[in-house]
């Protein structure tokens, strides 16, 4: 009597193990075509991509690889630095044979939460239902060569053994030209943007203290990434430092900091951000969008989009910016779409679209 | 711990001397640093002797009547240095260490990137020194010089005051590294100050065809107003505006020119511009 407990729980254990390791290899066939989506985002989140593809649709002319790529990323791209946080689905539209099935995806990713929506068409084959997944194409660029007349810049610095004379090479000269302090959802946002003056580049940085009515500072931040890091000789860049939860009222001034660093820089890569235009997502909410495209012949991992938005006296009346998590292959273009608050959408007389990039096999 | 118990004893022997009415000594008036002094002493019998100075503090045992050897390795900082010698008939003085021949100097040139063409932007400081880094307060003339490219962008001679000699000078024309330097005797020092161009002038810009169906566009060598060309690496903006929105690149200039792709379109406007500056506006295609 006393070894049957422990049999007992030994044989549960084996069996739990099992249920664990063994995949079935029998997908349940989707009854509905949101359990299509569902059951397809579901086998990606656990990153099983051959069992998501047995429920794409062959009509998508994806193969495995391709659309495994798609959710896994590739080329060093933000995506792959992601994975499938949650989802949730909604049927637009739906007949016997085909329906239209909203999936609203959100990526964790190595900055942050990245949302995806895609309106994707599901199709009923036999007796079950299947996604149409179709994955762009990229474009390939025939093998060539493209020529570069590479720049960068090198510091020789101030060495310990020279005389006490000797002076190390200056920072470069940077200058804030405009600054506008806003409220907006409870918060104090600092926006503006900065200007290097220079003929060499520098990694800058800007923070904002807030002084109170009584005149003690009781607020502090950065722009940490609302800014171009490095900018080149006379390049601009905006920021936007966000203080949650300070209202706007009990601040009687700014004082703003920038500061900035002699680094050593590359020029490239040179990228282009082409058909710029506010209109309305899917969702009807207010974008701004383009393609970024590189002119260069170096693989962009990660492009970081900034977009100032001006009043019609000029002024900066907000700083967006958004990440793109496909790669920047060479001369083909990739779409972007930052977000603009609709709230402000009517006063944006114009817009300055810049571009950060970050790439594995170049420190700078 | 042992140089406190000297200064201790010395401070205490300068105490007794001055107390006791002490003789002055024969000291010398032309001691230099680096350089040996005698000191002659009198009468008989030994006696202590205490030196202090910057830098220094020496205690010995003397023969009272033979002359007091210092060593140039003890007198190397220049300034006042006090004798005392407690024993016989207690006796104190002090005497002048001055620098020695000038063999160095301190270049201090501010700033090291100025644009071109700027009236007293440049400044140089100069600190004299001797071997033994004493500052040499002699007057001694120090000739400042910037040049550029082996062309002369300007000089000056300046006379040193207590060992500083400073200039503030006009930046050249013509932008580069130019070499700041001072000299005196035969010392010499060297600096570089980058002179560097001002904002662009008349910015232009002319339009192709690429090979790719793009539009080329590509600045003529972009100058300053003085005709220096604008340093590689400074940010040009090409925009194109057509009915698909708005397309802009920031491109780079290198060996002198900024060059970029714009998207094909049937009427576009394109113009450029660096910084604050404009430059020309093209027309693109069919209207």
């Amino acid at each position: 009597m006393k070894f049957i407990l422990p049999v007992v729980l030994v044989v549960l254990l084996a069996v739990l193990v099992g249920m664990a390791t063994v995949h079935t290899s029998e997908l349940k066939p989707a009854t509905t075509p949101e359990g299509a989506v569902q059951s397809l985002l579901s086998r990606a989140k656990g990153k099983d991509f051959a069992g998501a593809y047995n429920y794409v649709s062959p009509s998508s002319n994806t193969d495995q690889q391709s659309f495994a790529k798609d959710l896994n990323g590739r080329d060093g791209s933000l995506r792959t630095y992601s994975s499938l946080q949650k989802f949730n689905t909604k049927v637009l539209h739906e007949n016997d044979t085909e329906a239209l099935v909203r999936a609203n995806v959100e990526w964790s990713t190595a900055v942050g939460a990245f949302y995806d929506v895609r309106d994707l068409k599901v199709l009923r084959e036999g007796n079950s239902w299947k996604v149409v997944w179709p994955v762009m194409k990229q474009a390939k660029v025939p093998p060539q060569v493209i020529p570069v007349n590479f720049l960068r810049w090198d510091v020789v610095t101030r060495g310990s053994d020279d005389d006490w004379g000797a002076q190390n090479v200056e920072a470069p000269r940077v200058r804030i030209t405009s600054m506008n302090a806003i409220e907006r959802d409870g918060g104090t946002i600092i926006l503006g943007e900065i200007v290097n003056e220079d003929t060499v580049p520098g990694f800058v940085a800007v923070g904002a203290t807030l002084v109170g009515k009584d005149g003690k500072e009781f607020a502090q931040e950065e722009s940490f990434d609302k800014i171009s890091h490095t900018i080149l000789p006379k390049e601009v860049s905006p920021f936007r430092i966000d203080f949650p939860g300070v209202k706007l009222a009990n601040v009687k001034s700014v004082r703003m900091q920038p500061n900035a660093l002699l680094v050593a820089a590359s020029a490239d890569p040179v990228m282009g951000v082409l058909h710029q235009r506010i209109e309305k997502d899917t969702q009807g909410r207010t974008v701004l969008k383009g393609e970024l495209i590189n002119q260069t012949g170096e693989t962009v991992n990660i492009p970081h989009v900034l977009a100032t938005f001006y009043d019609n006296a000029g002024r900066v009346i907000w700083v967006s910016d958004g990440y793109v998590d496909q790669a920047l292959l060479p001369q083909t273009p990739v779409p972007f779409s930052v977000a603009v608050r609709d709230d402000l959408a009517k006063n944006i007389q114009t817009y300055r679209v810049t571009v950060n990039q970050y790439s594995l096999d170049r420190a700078q | 711990m042992k140089m406190n118990r000297i200064t201790l004893s010395i401070f205490g022997a300068m105490l007794l001397a001055m107390s006791a009415g002490a003789q002055n000594l024969n000291l010398p008036t032309d001691a230099t640093a680096g350089q040996a002094v005698s000191i002659p002493t009198s009468g008989s019998g030994s006696a202590t002797l205490y030196v202090y100075g910057p830098g220094t503090a020496i205690k010995q045992k003397i023969q009272l009547g033979e002359p007091i050897q210092l060593e140039g390795e003890q007198l190397k900082k220049s300034g006042r240095y006090t004798v005392i010698i407690a024993g016989g008939q207690d006796s104190s003085g002090s005497f002048f260490v001055s620098p020695a021949k000038l063999e160095s100097l301190a270049f201090l040139a501010r700033p090291s990137r100025v644009p071109a063409s700027r009236p007293g932007v440049i400044s140089g400081s100069a600190y004299l020194f001797d071997g033994f880094n004493n500052l040499v307060l002699e007057k001694h003339p120090v000739k400042f010089g910037l040049t550029i490219d082996g062309s002369s962008g300007g000089g000056r001679s300046v006379d040193s005051n207590n060992g500083v000699a400073w200039v503030r000078m006009d930046s050249g024309k013509k932008a580069g590294a130019a070499q700041f330097t001072a000299t005196s005797g035969d010392a010499t020092v060297n600096r570089v100050v980058q002179q560097t161009a001002s904002d662009p002038c008349n910015i232009r810009m002319k339009a192709q065809p690429a090979k790719n169906g793009n539009i080329l566009v590509e600045t003529d060598p972009i100058r300053d107003c003085t005709g220096n060309p604008v340093p590689d690496g400074t940010i040009v903006t090409f925009t194109s505006t057509d009915q698909n929105g708005r397309s802009t690149v920031d491109a780079r200039i290198k060996r002198g020119i900024a060059q970029a792709e714009l998207p094909p379109s049937q009427s576009a406007t394109i113009s450029v511009a660096a910084g604050v500056v404009l430059g020309n506006e093209i027309h693109w295609g069919g209207r």
